[in-house]
């Protein structure tokens, strides 16, 4: 690393922050590009499983804020590729990439969505577990991107609300109901313990030491369950971990997550990666034409 | 029932639809910005929708709700126009979309003259967001207007917009699903 | 094309930088920019402006001391303890010195 790179890396390690048009190492651009993408690409495959249930929503109120709520995930991933852009690399090439397998999407996108109970459980816990990690961004060094997270963050409170509130009304109603939110706990458990990352120290986590970053995996994962796991508890539903306790040290222990599933999965072999990839890429393709004959004119 | 119930439900069942339909592309519009501005039009239609299952609901001693999914399929009085599946085909759900706000911008006009204050303070509400909905329409319409395929749409669909009590094949599976969850648990509240 | 957009978030207060939509035209991006960045309320009202008319100026070179037009050319906080100071120690006027 040269001066100018230690110079910068002091920098951002004191907490400054970076515009668009200000100096910066390659290879902090490209951290950023790499991580700022993944962001991108989840919050558009975020879209898919929950999309689904858009046409079965059981209720007015329910269809209009699922809705809403994909619309959001739309609109995050609309900001994000245009930090993306900005950055240097054009949305459409993110695109290709993402279609290709050559960039990568959060684990929880890759796993199907069974039954209404999915819907609950994700808006609640996975967004939760989403948000968690997306704090954690507004102190991002990289600016630009620090400050659509706010919009995101303020969007995303709406979500876990939504989540809650199904899940709720669930909790509250059938038997049957109560089952249908405990067996989508029970499947997705697994996943959301994956989701912040094997615990690597933050001075190992090159996004950390970029400050792209300002929180370590475990770091955030403990945060999750301490938020979390009350609230599940207290709604009498079961964590499938029987090792779950919080210790007198107020850590939570946990059973070992499976790096191993969480590795092939995130590398383009979920149960549901392929049919998601494809549906994304056969819409756009469907769709190019309206691209060409709308933006021509434009360029 | 009476007439003017009637005309509720009609004008209902054609905006729950049309935004059932509408929010199909959510996720997998053209441009990422036009999903998010697409879905809110779906948005508005289908709270326009609730907005008249509750005064109809009013009338029949029932909810909007109830109106909206447990009427069996021949209840529902929506125009064929807005049954069909179109997605992924944005020419035509362009042109349905332009079809469509054209139409109802005339009887959402009645229905803002009508005698009852209640309706016709809520026809205005819906106008004022039907206005946007129009401006979206003609935007797209001046941006397509020379696309072969959008012509043949608008051609097609056209003569669909004021066939009512015919359902098209679409219709039921659309049926089907939007009341799958709702039929799982018979009494279940979600 | 690129359009900017700033929002407003209560009246009387100074629009911000919000983001930034891609659109074919002016209308497009009007519309575009309504939905992204207002469609909750959360905004009063929007400026959206290609990306172009946007201009950067941030070359506020000062290497010759040109504090002397700002606060932070007048460090008076020594100075003031000094004569606050002076002035505890009683009156220096002619009086004292005439006596």
């Amino acid at each position: 690393m040269d001066a100018k790179e230690q110079e910068f890396l002091d920098y951002v390690q004191g907490g400054g922050q970076v515009e668009t048009e200000d100096w910066m190492p390659d290879e902090y651009r490209a951290k950023l590009i790499k991580f700022i993408e993944m962001h991108g690409n989840s919050e558009l495959m975020g879209v898919l499983p929950e999309r689904e249930w858009i046409l079965r929503a059981p209720t007015l109120q329910r269809k209009l804020a699922l809705t809403a709520k994909v619309q959001d995930e739309v609109g995050h991933s609309q900001l994000i590729y245009r930090v993306v852009e900005d950055l240097g690399k054009p949305r459409e090439r993110c695109l290709d990439d993402l279609i290709s397998g050559k960039s990568k999407f959060h684990n929880v996108f890759h796993y199907p969505t069974k039954t209404w109970g999915d819907v609950g459980v994700i808006a609640w816990l996975v967004d939760a577990a989403a948000i968690i990690s997306q704090k954690a961004l507004l102190k991002c060094s990289y600016a630009p991107y620090a400050r659509i997270m706010k919009k995101i963050c303020w969007e995303e409170s709406f979500h876990i609300l939504h989540g809650r509130d199904v899940v709720l009304t669930m909790m509250l109603g059938t038997d049957e109901q109560r089952e249908l939110v405990q067996e989508a706990l029970d499947r997705w458990w697994g996943p959301l313990m994956q989701f912040h990352g094997n615990p690597i120290s933050r001075e190992e986590d090159p996004m950390y030491v970029w400050r792209i970053k300002s929180q370590g995996n475990e770091e955030a994962r403990q945060q999750f369950l301490d938020g979390y796991v009350p609230q599940i508890w207290e709604l009498g539903l079961t964590v499938p971990d029987p090792k779950l306790r919080k210790n007198e040290d107020d850590v939570w222990k946990y059973s070992e997550p499976d790096w191993d599933e969480l590795k092939r999965v995130v590398t383009g072999h979920g149960p549901k990666t392929a049919e998601r990839l494809e549906l994304r890429r056969t819409s756009r393709e469907e769709t190019a034409w309206v691209r060409r004959a709308v933006l021509a004119e434009a360029a | 029932m009476t007439d003017q119930v009637q005309k509720i439900l009609e004008i209902a069942d054609d905006e729950l639809i049309l935004g059932w339909r509408n929010s199909e592309w959510t996720g997998i519009a053209p441009l990422l910005e036009e999903d998010v501005a697409f879905s809110s039009i779906a948005q508005n239609e289908i709270g326009h929708a609730r907005a008249l299952y509750e005064r109809a609901a009013q009338e029949l001693g029932t909810t909007a709700d109830e109106l909206a999914f447990d009427r069996s399929p021949e209840e529902y009085r929506c125009s064929r126009l807005v049954q069909l599946r179109l997605v992924p085909d944005w020419a035509a759900t362009i042109a349905r979309h332009y079809l469509y706000e054209t139409a109802d911008e005339e009887r959402i006009g009645v229905l803002k003259q009508s005698e009852d204050a209640e309706l016709a303070g809520l026809a205005a509400k819906i106008d004022r967001e039907e206005a946007y909905h129009r401006m979206h329409a003609q935007m797209w319409f001046e941006r397509l207007h020379d696309e072969p395929r959008f012509k043949a749409a608008l051609d097609e669909l056209q003569p669909l917009l004021d066939v009512r009590g015919e359902h098209t094949p679409e219709f039921a599976t659309l049926w089907e699903e939007m009341t799958s969850v709702r039929r799982s648990l018979a009494g279940a509240t979600w | 094309m690129i359009y900017e957009v700033f929002r407003q978030e209560r009246k009387g207060q100074a629009f911000a930088h919000a983001g930034s939509v891609e659109a074919p035209n002016e209308e497009f991006a009007e519309a575009y920019a309504r939905e992204q960045y207002g469609r909750r309320g959360e905004s009063t009202a929007l400026w959206v402006a290609p990306r172009d008319a946007v201009h950067e100026i941030d070359d506020f070179a000062d290497e010759l001391r040109k504090n002397y037009h700002r606060v932070d050319g007048y460090p008076l906080k020594e100075k003031l303890g000094k004569a606050r100071e002076l002035a505890a120690k009683g009156p220096r006027g002619l009086s004292a010195g005439a006596g």
